[in-house]
């Protein structure tokens, strides 16, 4: 007897891993991460290292607890805890900042069976939930820095208030320097962070291109300051980081597409009709759900396949 | 409509390109095997104690869907053994002592080849089958009407990395690949011959072009290094445009693809009468001390050649052909086949299985596969022992070309579910089948009485 190893083809194998993909999106948000310090202070930084740091022990002890191999070196647990604090104002209590992972990373990832079986996106879900339970602290917007403003409402508030006033320039929603989420401010962060992920081909351009895109079109044709609307809120964030998440959208290009225009036709909806002022969360979830059946829809053809 | 067709960029690692084959000292001893080709296996037609030469007939063809057997080598029969192949399953072989000169049968002759019957049944003579790696019996693809051959296509992509034996046909046998084509031509009418050759092999583009450029209707296709260009559907549909149907043949859609050595290997024999006896097959890998090209008999153990070209450290993995689509082997004893093309032997590190991670849904598998099949889903419906989705899904057009395994960042094995989920969908059918026939004659029973 020798002690060759006979595996299954193929022998060789790409460079990327789970844990190089969830390093790149890591990467990704350090612009969004130095913008939101640079904006809102030191104290955004202290928000994002208990709110990752808090994930990562959750899942740790989770699995620790049940028994299951442990999953913290594929980084997935640090891109959840960083994307929730990159969506909370930087004022939030830290017990909630706690709060929140806990949920993002207990309830609704891991109790779905962890990494690439929860139907929705922890950190989205975790938002809207805190959103609900401490309504308060989820809308108390600091000022950022660089800002002539001396209200701290976000533009889509004072969009939706139906006035113009105290409304930052578009240059100043270009570069972060507006009230809202710590890392959803700076377009620009978000842009370098989300053109970096479709270079290194973690992610497609069709969600955010048709998620933007719609939302773009649709406030144009229904008169609703389209630059502003596109550059305000959490739109870039959920865009290319969350809408994105490839648990929870659809893996084909048709797709992507039609899960980033549902996500666009919801956000307008919330934003134009709804009684909340910011509707990309929701939106966001929505699509989670239907996106079994997405999904199901936009089947590859496959290539010379004969319909039975 | 169809658009283009995916694939990965898989690292070429072409390191034997410049290397000329040299021929590897005659082994002391040869185990030929009897399966080689898809198909039934052949069936010896010598006995201990027989005195074999160069070019003799050592196996006859087993049937229709079978190729015989020449021995690469003179000597002496030893014994007629068993073993148990790469595939797992036993296999009959030859054992042959050699004697180490290499005498030639004294009946080799160039065959009478007429018209297409006496080519095909030249080629069925010749001992070739599928040499790209498929083993499909070459007188069968070619036994077809030639009025419904449109479009001739040689294989000469060579997409799997580290393999350079078809290369070095194209640079160092252009004549015998030009003359198999001109061959095939003459007998099929063919209104284009084509041949693909990635682009990473720029040398044998150029070759190609000036060995056939007074062959009307010869054309090169120098095809993007995307793997698997190789792929049979893959070429004909980047060749012509055809897209072979499921359950259809490449001849449905009026092609004959061949590979290039092949079709070398057919040009020689009817040529000199010399039928397949040796093959030139690429070493190399992470063990191997100095990759290089080799011509060896057919039956030669993989040891014999390791101890020529030297090792490194010692083999923790070695492959029959190429590292997306190779055959692990279980034993240093295995010998050369007839679609051998590469030994590649690899060290601890590059042998050691990757640990699976669950599925992120990434969606590379989906984006990747050439066939456009959904290999994610495929996992997800084999376990969950789902045949009909397995149905939908396509499994069965699968080639196992391994871009999905290959792609996957959590190293799912996919490749390895396909070959699972195919075998269940095959049971279920058959399943089906047997109880809808058994359905069948009970109503004709009932309609008796």
């Amino acid at each position: 007897m020798n002690n060759m190893i006979v595996s299954v083809n193929p022998h060789i194998y790409a460079k990327d891993t789970t844990q190089t993909i969830m390093r790149d999106v890591l990467i990704a948000l350090l612009p969004a991460v130095f913008a939101s310090v640079l904006f809102f202070g030191v104290k955004a930084l202290l928000v994002e290292a208990v709110c990752v740091a808090v994930a990562v022990l959750c899942e740790w002890a989770f699995q620790k607890i049940c028994r299951k191999p442990d999953t913290i070196t594929d980084l997935s647990a640090a891109v959840t805890g960083l994307l929730l604090a990159l969506n909370l104002p930087v004022d939030i209590p830290l017990w909630q900042a706690v709060f929140g992972s806990f949920v993002a990373v207990i309830l609704v990832k891991q109790l779905f069976g962890g990494i690439g079986q929860n139907f929705a996106n922890p950190a989205i879900t975790a938002r809207i939930i805190m959103l609900v339970a401490f309504s308060g602290a989820m809308t108390t917007w600091a000022a950022p820095a660089f800002s002539d403003a001396v209200s701290s409402a976000t533009p889509l508030a004072i969009l939706g208030a139906g006035s113009t006033e105290g409304l930052p320039s578009l240059l100043q929603m270009f570069l972060g320097a507006r009230g809202g989420s710590m890392g959803e401010t700076s377009c620009l962060a978000l842009l370098i962070g989300g053109i970096y992920l479709m270079v290194r081909k973690v992610i497609s351009w069709h969600t955010p291109v048709a998620f933007i895109g719609t939302v773009l079109v649709l406030t144009a044709l229904l008169g609703q300051q389209p630059l502003y609307q596109v550059m305000a809120g959490g739109l870039f964030i959920g865009a290319f980081f969350m809408a994105t998440d490839y648990t929870t959208s659809p893996p084909t290009p048709a797709g992507k597409l039609i899960f980033g225009v549902g996500c666009g036709l919801i956000t307008v909806l919330i934003r134009v009709w709804g009684n909340y002022p910011e509707g990309v969360s929701f939106s966001i979830l929505l699509m989670n759900i239907l996106n079994p059946y997405i999904s199901g829809w936009t089947r590859t053809k496959p290539f010379g396949g004969v319909q039975a | 409509m169809n658009g283009k067709l995916h694939g990965i960029h898989a690292p070429h690692r072409k390191n034997t390109v410049d290397s000329a084959p040299t021929r590897l000292p005659v082994p002391p001893v040869i185990t030929v095997p009897m399966s080689m080709n898809i198909g039934a296996p052949a069936k010896p037609v010598v006995k201990p104690g027989d005195v074999v030469k160069v070019g003799q007939m050592i196996a006859e063809a087993g049937g229709f869907m079978s190729a015989p057997i020449y021995s690469g080598v003179s000597g002496k029969v030893k014994r007629l053994d068993e073993i148990v192949s790469a595939n797992g399953r036993f296999d009959t072989v030859i054992v042959i002592e050699t004697d180490g000169e290499q005498t030639v049968w004294e009946g080799i002759a160039p065959p009478t080849v007429t018209d297409k019957d006496s080519f095909v049944e030249a080629v069925r003579q010749c001992g070739c089958v599928g040499l790209g790696g498929a083993g499909f019996p070459t007188s069968v693809k070619l036994n077809v009407d030639p009025d419904r051959v449109h479009a001739i296509i040689i294989n000469g992509a060579e997409c799997e990395p580290y393999i350079t034996s078809d290369t070095r046909t194209m640079i160092d046998d252009a004549a015998d690949v030009i003359y198999g084509a001109q061959l095939l031509q003459k007998y099929y009418t063919a209104e284009r011959i084509v041949i693909g050759i990635e682009d990473n092999k720029p040398q044998c583009v150029k070759i190609m072009q000036e060995a056939g450029k007074d062959v009307p209707g010869f054309e090169v296709a120098a095809l993007p290094a995307l793997y698997p260009q190789g792929g049979e559907k893959v070429l004909i549909y980047n060749t012509t445009g055809q897209v072979v149907p499921e359950g259809k043949l490449p001849i449905d859609v009026g092609a004959i693809v061949i590979n290039c050595t092949t079709l070398a290997v057919i040009a020689k024999y009817i040529r000199t009468g010399m039928p397949l006896v040796e093959k030139v097959v690429t070493v190399d890998g992470s063990a191997i001390a100095a990759p290089q090209n080799l011509i060896v008999p057919v039956g030669t153990p993989i040891q014999n050649i390791l101890d020529h070209v030297g090792l490194k450290c010692e083999p923790k993995k070695v492959l029959y052909g190429g590292p997306m689509m190779g055959t692990s082997v279980p034993s240093l004893e295995a010998p050369i086949m007839k679609n051998t093309n590469a030994i590649l032997a690899f060290d601890e590190k590059d042998a050691a299985d990757p640990v699976p991670t669950s599925c992120i849904r990434c969606g590379r598998c989906v984006s990747h596969c050439p066939l456009r099949l959904m290999p994610a889903a495929i996992e997800r419906a084999f376990d969950d022992k789902d045949p009909e989705t397995l149905k939908a899904l396509k499994v069965n057009l699968c080639m196992e070309c391994g871009c999905c395994s290959y792609s996957c960042p959590a190293r799912r094995p996919l490749v390895q579910v396909n070959k699972l989920a195919k075998a269940m969908l095959n049971k279920y059918n058959a399943e089906q089948k047997a109880a809808a026939e058994k359905k069948a004659a009970k109503e004709k029973e009932k309609e008796a009485v």
